[in-house]
């Protein structure tokens, strides 16, 4: 409570000497203290123990009603699932060969002590990785590139406005042709899904950056090459950060087909088999496994995007609190 | 505070220069034989009325613009282009979001190459001069209007410009944080010995802070008036109602006035709005300054 006396004066009268460190440190130690919560802050009196116990009620009240309904949502799902497949529900669409829970549940078990299974989610996330990292760095530097000079602008974006609506997909027999081997035409595809959405994101980011902080940082002494890398590429991030959110999903999606078709190994193959091989409640796992994976790389995404950008985690709690 | 800086460096000489744009293919003069000097250690300000060329004529001493006729030079030597020997201060908050307050210090002297530890030390002790210290972990977000633009000064500050130009630097802020502002920048000026070149349409700023005002007209902007500031330093805010202050401000404001009924003048004819009760029209022009 005394930090929100103790930070005013520091605000908005300022001292022109430097300033001694009692108030100092006392102000480093206030992890953040928003400037429009300062006189609310003030007058609020209570202890920290209560403060967090409130927080903790407040949470439960506002969060609360919302993780019921999670849980019976998700509870409705299966029990649906269960029911139709118990009864063998056949009215349009068919559960007649659609494994139920209990069978698909037993079998993942057993799957997962299969080694021949855990090889195939380890190709598929090879593929990813080195997919999605190929298309981060040419996706990143060619946006840069694209959104900074108007040269590379003109010779770049035309070509690659149309390549653009070429779904990756689309690319699948050309791409066997193309590359020696099945394992580089999946991760080309792979490549392909993820690259336009960061390609486009990054552009943008780039174009929309205030260009007050270029010219600021230019006659801060800023040669080209750090104007890219520590001002424009910094500034971009926000949007790079959408693009590989995007991508990560498009190139899941441009993988599982590419494995479909062409494939050997990978979840997306091991899903297709599946099919053929009547395992039918390996398709059921196959596709909980591709949604798992889809979901922990998005997430990988967004913890990164958090470790790279601290100032807009702080900006953000901030706000929310 | 060491200053670095040489005394009887920092020259900065405009001649006769003039800027055309060309605006929907139209060509347009912005700026129109400008001649102006900032003398070593001057803290000098342009008033004028808005739309007449002023950051036009700061962003070609900044580097970001080219004369299309004339000489600007700091020290002697033609401008080029940016350069961290001139520090700029925009009205805009122009703090890099993604780098804490004293790593948006730091950033001129990072790239001169200049060692991790003296970059901090000089950081903390501009910081410290500007009362900010405390906040050198923040993040620009974090800070108030006020706050922001004084971390833009301290960082323009950093590499030991012998010029500073500031475009309406105080313009987003409110009344009693600008008056704050304007002690702590001249405080600093007076320790770190620059020369300034100040824009601003707050005709008392220009006053309180200057020891010269030009005065440009409406577009295309010229030079209308160059009148000295007889103040004493340091300057106080009771000077603000010394008889010195009161004339200049009425001078100014007349000058001021002229131009920006001549430059809405243009547009009220144009409106079909002309000879429309001057009177009303002069005091609006008035309040707005
Ligand atoms: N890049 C530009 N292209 C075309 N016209 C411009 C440009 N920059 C400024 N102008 C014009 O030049 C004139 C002077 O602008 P400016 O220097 O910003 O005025 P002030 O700062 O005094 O308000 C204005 O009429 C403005 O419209
Ligand atoms: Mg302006």
């Amino acid at each position: 409570m005394g930090t929100a006396i103790r930070i005013q004066p520091a605000d908005d009268v300022g001292s022109f000497a430097p300033k001694q460190d009692d108030g100092a440190t006392s102000l480093r130690e206030v992890p953040v203290v928003p400037v429009v919560r300062r006189a609310e802050r003030s007058d609020t009196a209570a202890p920290a123990g209560t403060l967090r116990s409130s927080a903790w009620w407040r949470l439960l009240c506002s969060e609360g009603p919302a993780m019921l309904l999670a849980v019976v949502s998700i509870g409705l799902l299966i029990g649906f699932w269960y029911l139709a497949t118990a009864y063998r529900w056949d009215f349009y669409i068919r559960f007649t060969h659609i494994p139920g829970p209990v069978e698909v549940y037993r079998d993942a078990l057993a799957l997962f002590g299969d080694p021949k299974f855990m090889t195939n989610i380890t190709i598929s996330l090879r593929r990813i990785m080195f997919g999605f990292v190929v298309a981060t760095v040419l996706g990143v530097g060619f946006g840069l590139l694209i959104g900074r000079y108007r040269a590379a602008r003109g010779l770049l974006f035309p070509a690659m406005e149309i390549l653009r609506p070429i779904p990756a997909i689309a690319w699948v027999p050309m791409s066997i042709m193309l590359w020696p081997t099945t394992e580089t035409s999946i991760v080309f595809i792979t490549f392909l899904g993820a690259f336009f959405p960061i390609l486009l994101n990054t552009m943008h980011g780039v174009a929309t950056m205030d260009s007050v902080l270029v010219r600021a940082a230019r006659c801060l002494g800023a040669n080209e090459f750090a104007l890219m890398t520590q001002v424009v590429l910094r500034g971009a991030m926000p949007h790079i950060f959408t693009g590989l959110s995007v991508g990560m999903g498009v190139a899941w999606v441009s993988l599982i087909a590419a494995e479909m078709i062409s494939g050997q190994y990978g979840v997306g193959y091991f899903t297709w088999e599946a099919y053929s091989l009547i395992e039918y409640s390996h398709i059921v796992i196959g596709m909980l496994v591709i949604g798992v994976l889809g979901l922990l790389c998005s997430g990988a995404i967004r913890l990164l995007a958090r470790l790279a950008m601290p100032w807009q985690v702080s900006v953000g709690k901030e706000n929310t609190r | 505070m060491n200053a670095t800086s040489v005394p009887g460096k920092g020259h900065i000489e405009i001649r006769d220069v003039c800027v055309r744009f060309t605006q929907n293919g139209v060509p347009l003069d912005a700026v129109s034989e400008v001649s102006l000097d900032v003398k070593p250690g001057e803290f000098v300000s342009i008033v004028g009325p808005s739309g007449c060329g002023k950051s036009t004529l700061l962003n070609i001493v900044a580097g970001f613009l080219k004369p299309h006729q004339g000489i600007v030079s700091v020290d002697g030597s033609p401008v080029g282009g940016p350069g961290a020997d001139r520090g700029v201060v925009f009205q805009q908050y122009s703090l890099f979001p993604w780098l804490r307050v004293r790593e948006n210090v730091e950033f001129g002297l990072k790239m001169k190459g200049v060692s991790r530890s003296a970059r901090e030390t000089k950081a903390r002790t501009l910081l410290g001069l500007a009362g900010l210290l405390s906040f050198e972990n923040h993040y620009p977000e974090q800070l108030s209007g006020g706050m922001k633009q004084r971390v833009g000064i301290v960082r323009a500050l950093a590499t030991s410009p012998q010029v500073m130009l500031m475009d309406e630097p105080f313009g987003a802020l409110d009344s009693q944080t600008r008056v704050v502002m304007q002690e702590i920048l001249t405080n600093m000026w007076q320790q770190l010995q620059l020369s300034v070149l100040f824009i601003t349409h707050d005709i008392e700023e220009a006053i309180f802070l200057s020891d010269k005002i030009y005065v440009m007209t409406a577009r295309p902007g010229r030079i209308k008036a160059e009148i000295p500031v007889p103040l004493p330093r340091p300057r106080t805010p009771e000077m603000t109602s010394s008889p010195t202050f009161v004339a200049l401000h009425r001078q100014l404001k007349a000058l001021i006035r002229e131009e920006s009924l001549a430059a809405m003048g243009g547009e009220l004819k144009e409106g079909g709005l002309a000879g429309h009760d001057w009177h009303v029209g002069a005091e609006g022009v008035g309040a707005m300054l």
